[in-house]
């Protein structure tokens, strides 16, 4: 059965206000998910006042601020700062994105800042994705074939097959997706998420895999794949603008289809 | 090692609600509602076959407030879950993923419910 409410030392208190300098005009406020192993309390949300005149225009710019001018203690995951590398995903105005490719002028008010939803967390905004790396591997994500390698070539793909990895292939595995996704918050030890499905059908869809038979009879289970009630959480958060839902709606398919 | 529990970060408490979401939650909750509603039609059908007495009892209770209350949403639920049931059956063919077909079709949804709900009981009341 599932959990709605969070467990005792998850729950969230109120934390620190640190106040603008008085001399700022333009000031918001980020309020932030914080918490850490060592102080042994619960979570709490610290409210940070940025000048935003001297700020950068994205959310991660403003975390990055806080971090540098403010609280140095401040953990977050970050790299490449312009959505490729999937990494500064994070909870802002209430859905999944990154932190890197979402402007400040996007959210209304203050802008909250939380970890990704319904997953254990490492310290303030970094959470633990062991257990959906483990799903991603779970799936097999590369090419599987049994005739031989072609001699002195490489395995062609026709335009109009390459064309059917577009809107697969670009995926950053963030996250955003799987932890947005209510079948995903309550049944993540076994429903493997749109994200690791979207990944799945990638390779499905992909003319040059000769194991489709075998990922398709991984997949048939009534949790692994078919927790997905189309919800719609997963295409509607995606950073990228990638369809989830409509790849797990395709394996259906295939899985309909392969019964003939 | 941690020698504190991690905590579970947040989840339903901070998740920004859209029709969507709703959409798909109700389609549970009136799949349910609707199997409530199965007794009373079981129990109409019952007392429709014991004779006047039975009937009278039956007609009073669902002309009660309470019981027109339980036939409206008995209707209710069952035209969201017709409408959105249709939807899902476009989704089944891998059609209307798109982000904008579904906020189309989620207020589409809605509209239907409202309007067949609305003709069912103009019907009832031999308005139309």
């Amino acid at each position: 059965m599932a959990e709605f409410r969070l467990p005792a030392n998850s729950t969230v208190k109120k934390g620190k206000t640190y106040k603008a300098d008085a001399s700022a005009t333009n000031v918001r406020t980020f309020n932030v998910y914080r918490w850490n192993e060592e102080d042994g309390q619960n979570p709490h949300i610290d409210s940070y006042e940025v000048d935003m005149d001297k700020c950068g225009p994205m959310v991660l710019d403003g975390l990055i601020k806080i971090k540098n001018e403010i609280d140095p203690t401040l953990t977050f995951r970050r790299s490449c700062r312009e959505g490729v590398c999937g990494s500064c995903s994070m909870n802002i105005g209430g859905t999944n994105t990154l932190a890197c490719t979402k402007a400040n002028d996007e959210v209304k008010g203050d802008i909250n800042v939380y970890p990704l939803p319904h997953m254990e967390v490492v310290k303030d905004l970094v959470t633990d994705l062991t257990h959906f790396y483990a799903q991603y591997s779970s799936i097999k994500p590369w090419m599987q074939t049994v005739s031989p390698t072609p001699s002195g070539a490489e395995r062609l793909q026709s335009p109009e097959d390459r064309a059917k990895l577009d809107g697969l292939y670009e995926c950053v595995l963030c996250a955003c997706c799987s932890t947005s996704c209510p079948s995903y918050w309550w049944n993540s030890d076994k429903y493997l998420g749109p994200a690791v499905l979207l990944q799945a059908y990638r390779w499905l869809v992909d003319s040059r895999d000769e194991a489709t038979g075998e990922r398709l009879d991984d997949l048939e289970d009534p949790f692994r794949l078919y927790r997905c009630h189309t919800i719609m959480n997963c295409t509607n958060t995606c950073p990228k603008g990638l369809n989830p839902a409509k790849a797990i709606a395709e394996i259906k398919k295939m899985m309909v289809e392969r019964q003939g | 090692m941690a020698t504190t529990k991690r905590p579970l970060s947040p989840h339903l408490q901070i998740y920004k609600w859209g029709p969507h979401m709703a959409l798909s939650i109700l389609h549970r909750a009136s799949g349910v509602a609707l199997g409530g509603g199965t007794l009373l039609l079981a129990w109409w059908l019952i007392a429709l076959a014991s004779g006047p007495d039975a009937y009278e009892q039956f007609q009073i209770c669902m002309s009660s407030l309470v019981g027109k209350a339980a036939l409206m949403g008995f209707t209710l639920a069952l035209m969201l879950h017709l409408c959105n049931g249709i939807r899902h059956l476009f989704w089944d063919m891998g059609m209307g993923f798109d982000v904008e077909t579904t906020a189309r079709a989620n207020w589409l949804v809605f509209l239907g419910t409202a309007v067949l709900t609305a003709l069912s009981w103009a019907i009832g009341y031999g308005l139309i």
